[in-house]
């Protein structure tokens, strides 16, 4: 059968990606702008035999969703800000205890209530660091409604993979635009399935098998009475006080994201650039518009979109840094992936910043004006 | 075909976001690309309402509706906010009931009589949604009548078939009959 | 072989005790208690899922050698409640103290009970906050001291019974670690009750309540509770006046009511293969 083309909002190209990545349970608490994302879920879910809950609030939307996972199945949970706000701490459980989870952050104005039906990207900081202590976190932004189906399966497969919560870091304009998508055949994707238990030895269910990246999971229920806690733990999965154990325990979490296949980005005329915008989520589609009018006009301008905004594109942003011209970064916020660029370009060109934080995207006009005044003023 | 940008405005429960959906869906449907988004306030009945689309045969890559080629609006309110600034050659449809207040920049302007056909012509003023279509078929050309309704006939409830073809039919005799009389 | 070492060697992970607990605390017999009614029940331990939240009964679950989830404060059921959705054949027991339980995981607890889902949870009700020093806890009662209250506890003390029937439990019992006769009774009942089941331990701090107020040390506190507690048909027959500074224990709920995973399941049939 030929693929449809189909008109399909974001946070519906969300739930399709994540039910193709073979999503079983969702549990999660209204908010704006993510609800589809529940309403959807609670739809399609009980279609496939899986589970929807709508749990009493944002942090047991989490905790379920964790709880789930620890079960066997992929689970995950959406929400808009001041939500992301309060599931953070059980994020944090999640990075500690190795759980795959997605978790789904539709970006809204804020702080506080803020904008709840307008669009931001003031998160960005937020899904790094939220969590307290010294967390490790994969992010990814998808700019469009077709990536959002691509970056949710990517999510799962990440979170499956590596053990470990993985954030979609959407926003409000990709969230609820529709657009055309061609959904693909079941199959022609790959999609990843956390590794379990080796049959020809015992069980060790924080020990790393060699060969492996992170240790194999046990789901509960099927026969390996182990003990999942937030505290730090040794191999077993018992408590463990012991500062070198911590140590070791702490460095692989982090050390197992430096996998090459987590870093993703766009590079649009790049090469030869002397202007290099680098914008991420909707506002890169402004950049994008406004890269091929300026092209056109014979600037050599470019644009970096990290897909994967956490771990950020280090190897790539510090080359980039170490031979253009300046680097402009745009986003909905007063300035957060800024500080990330500034510190990997590290004085090696000028980083400067565009920022908007009042519901509204960056147009192609401001990011036409903004290069066209470096190239006059050089 | 260079980008179009709509821009669609009544009073929340009018259906001007399902009339862009259908919009974006019949580009779509004819191999175009399209993109639909809608600016809202926190209720679902009454408060002005927007719903934008953009359709292009190229990538859409701005999500946004900046200068809209064509603007249709259903409430007073409506007009009232989105029926100004627009650019010359910008199509601006009313309802004959909306007064403008304020000089909204194009004289390319149409007032029909929507909500009043829906409601007594067609029986049902949740049809004006439906009527609008065939409007901006008439108007706009950009895609065949039967592909309009393909569409419109996916997207509305079972049973409601009859009544919603008649609407479509109704707005492309409200463009007709208006150059008529213009004529 | 005594009866103790029997359940230890079956269901306790001996190589991580000993426990944490301070001596004269009752979390130990009350978490024997629990393995007894397991055993009693004859479920396999492959099948038995223990959640708790933090606070010193949470960490019970470490000891115990079934699936063990040790969670984030006031969270355990929340976490419990995504376990049984995703596989409900598992038996899952949340063990909880009366602060993870009614004060940081109120609103966890009350919505489960509204639910009616097939979790057992058993609240530790030591009335404080142990693990951190003292402070004053939901079901400190009034005027009791507490290292937060020095003058005297200010706040009304939740009934626990009373606030999960309002709820929506379909079986509540109270119990004590003196009475642990009855209170291994209720776990076996609560466990095997299809729905929401809550079992309310009274247990005792010696380290932090008993002295802090007066009461004793382990064997005051056992005392305490042999004079205060008194079995339900029994308090219902005294006077008025008698039951001043008496708490009954016993069964308080036991009805059946529509289970949730059980509701979903039949939803899951009709609808699943449709879209």
């Amino acid at each position: 059968m030929e693929n449809k083309a189909l008109l399909m909002q974001g946070n519906e190209a969300c739930v399709r990606g994540a039910l193709y990545a073979g999503m079983k349970f969702y549990s999660g608490y209204p908010i704006t702008p993510s609800t589809e994302i529940a309403e959807l879920s609670a739809e399609y879910l009980p279609t496939v035999g899986g589970t929807f809950i709508q749990m009493e609030d944002e942090i047991a939307g989490i905790a379920a969703a964790i709880g789930a996972s620890i079960a066997g199945k992929k689970s995950m949970t959406a929400t808009s800000g001041p939500g992301f706000t309060l599931k953070q701490e059980n994020l944090g459980y999640a990075v500690m205890a190795e759980i795959p989870l997605v978790i789904v952050d539709v970006q809204r104005g804020g702080p506080s209530t803020g904008l709840p039906t307008q669009s931001a990207q003031g998160d960005v900081m937020q899904a790094k660091w939220g969590t307290h202590g010294d967390s490790a976190i994969i992010a990814l932004s998808p700019n469009s409604v077709t990536e959002t189906f691509y970056l949710t399966v990517r999510a799962f497969n990440l979170a499956e993979k590596y053990r470990t919560p993985v954030i979609l870091l959407t926003d409000e304009v990709i969230g609820h635009a529709r657009e055309k998508i061609f959904l693909p055949e079941a199959g022609e994707i790959e999609t990843f399935d956390r590794l379990g238990p080796l049959e020809d030895r015992p069980y060790i269910p924080y020990g790393v098998e060699e060969g492996d990246i992170v240790p194999r999971f046990a789901p509960f229920g099927t026969g390996h009475r182990y003990n999942i806690t937030g505290l730090f733990h040794n191999e077993q999965g018992f408590p463990s006080n012991s500062q070198e154990n911590a140590q070791i325990m702490l460095q692989r979490i982090h050390d197992k994201l430096n996998g090459e296949d987590i870093i993703d980005f766009e590079s649009l005329y790049c090469d030869d650039a002397e202007y290099v915008f680098l914008s991420y989520g909707s506002t890169s589609r402004s950049a994008i518009a406004a890269v091929n009018q300026l092209r056109k006009e014979g600037y050599k301008v470019g644009l970096f979109r990290p897909i994967t905004i956490w771990p950020s594109p280090e190897k790539q942003i510090k080359e980039l840094a170490s031979r253009v011209g300046e680097i402009c970064v745009a986003e909905m916020n007063l300035g957060q992936y800024f500080l990330e660029v500034q510190r990997l370009a590290c004085g090696d060109t000028k980083v400067s910043h565009m920022g908007r934080a009042n519901g509204d995207i960056l147009v192609p006009e401001e990011f036409v004006a903004r290069a066209k005044e470096y190239f006059n003023e050089r | 075909m260079k980008r179009l940008e709509f821009s669609f405005s009544g009073t929340g429960g009018q259906g001007v976001i399902l009339l862009g959906v259908i919009m974006a869906e019949t580009a779509i449907n004819e191999g175009l690309n399209a993109l639909q988004s809608q600016c809202y306030g926190p209720e679902a009945r009454g408060g002005a309402s927007r719903c934008e689309v953009i359709i292009s045969d190229e990538e859409i890559y701005f999500p946004k509706v900046q200068n809209p080629n064509y603007v249709l609006c259903l409430s007073q309110a409506a007009a009232n906010k989105y029926a100004v600034n627009l650019k010359e050659e910008a199509v601006l449809i009313l309802d004959d009931r909306i007064e403008l207040n304020a000089e909204p920049g194009t004289s390319n302007i149409y007032y029909l009589p929507i909500l009043d056909t829906a409601r007594n012509e067609i029986g049902k003023e949740i049809t004006a949604n439906i009527v609008s279509l065939g409007i901006l078929q008439e108007i706009t050309k950009l895609f065949s009548k039967e592909a309009m309704i393909t569409s419109v006939l996916h997207r509305v409830p079972k049973g409601t078939e009859a009544i919603n073809t008649a609407a479509i039919e109704a707005g492309v005799q409200l463009v007709k009959q208006w150059h008529e009389k213009k004529s | 072989m005594s009866d103790r070492s029997q359940l230890v060697d079956k269901y306790f992970r001996v190589d991580n005790l000993p426990h944490i607990w301070c001596p004269g605390c009752s979390h130990g017999i009350v978490t024997r208690a629990l393995t007894k009614a397991i055993d009693e029940l004859d479920l396999d331990p492959d099948k038995i899922v223990i959640v708790s939240g933090i606070g010193c009964s949470s960490r019970a679950a470490g000891y115990l050698n079934f699936n063990t989830l040790h969670t984030t404060h006031g969270r355990a059921i929340a976490y419990a409640t995504g376990i049984k959705l995703a596989n409900p054949e598992l038996h899952v027991i949340v063990i909880t103290g009366d602060g993870d339980a009614s004060a940081i995981g109120g609103n966890h607890l009350i919505h489960a009970c509204r639910r009616n889902i097939d979790l057992t949870v058993m609240i530790f009700n030591n009335n404080i906050y142990g693990m951190t020093g003292g402070q004053y806890s939901p079901t400190t009662p009034h005027t009791a001291l507490g290292t937060t209250a020095p003058y005297g506890n200010i706040d009304r003390p939740f009934d626990l019974v009373r606030l999960v029937e309002g709820a929506g439990a379909t079986y509540i019992a109270r119990g004590t670690a003196y009475h642990t006769l009855q209170l291994t009774g209720y776990m076996k009942k609560a466990i095997a009750h299809k729905g929401l089941s809550v079992v309310e331990a009274i247990s005792s701090c010696p380290t932090y309540y008993g002295r802090k107020n007066r009461i004793g040390d382990a064997v005051g506190m056992m005392q305490w509770m042999k004079d205060t507690f008194v079995e339900k048909r029994a308090y219902d027959r005294l006077d008025e006046e008698k039951r001043i500074g008496k708490v009954p224990f016993g069964e308080f709920v036991n009805i059946q009511a529509p289970e949730y995973t059980a509701v979903l399941a039949e939803i899951t049939k009709r609808v699943e293969g449709r879209l």
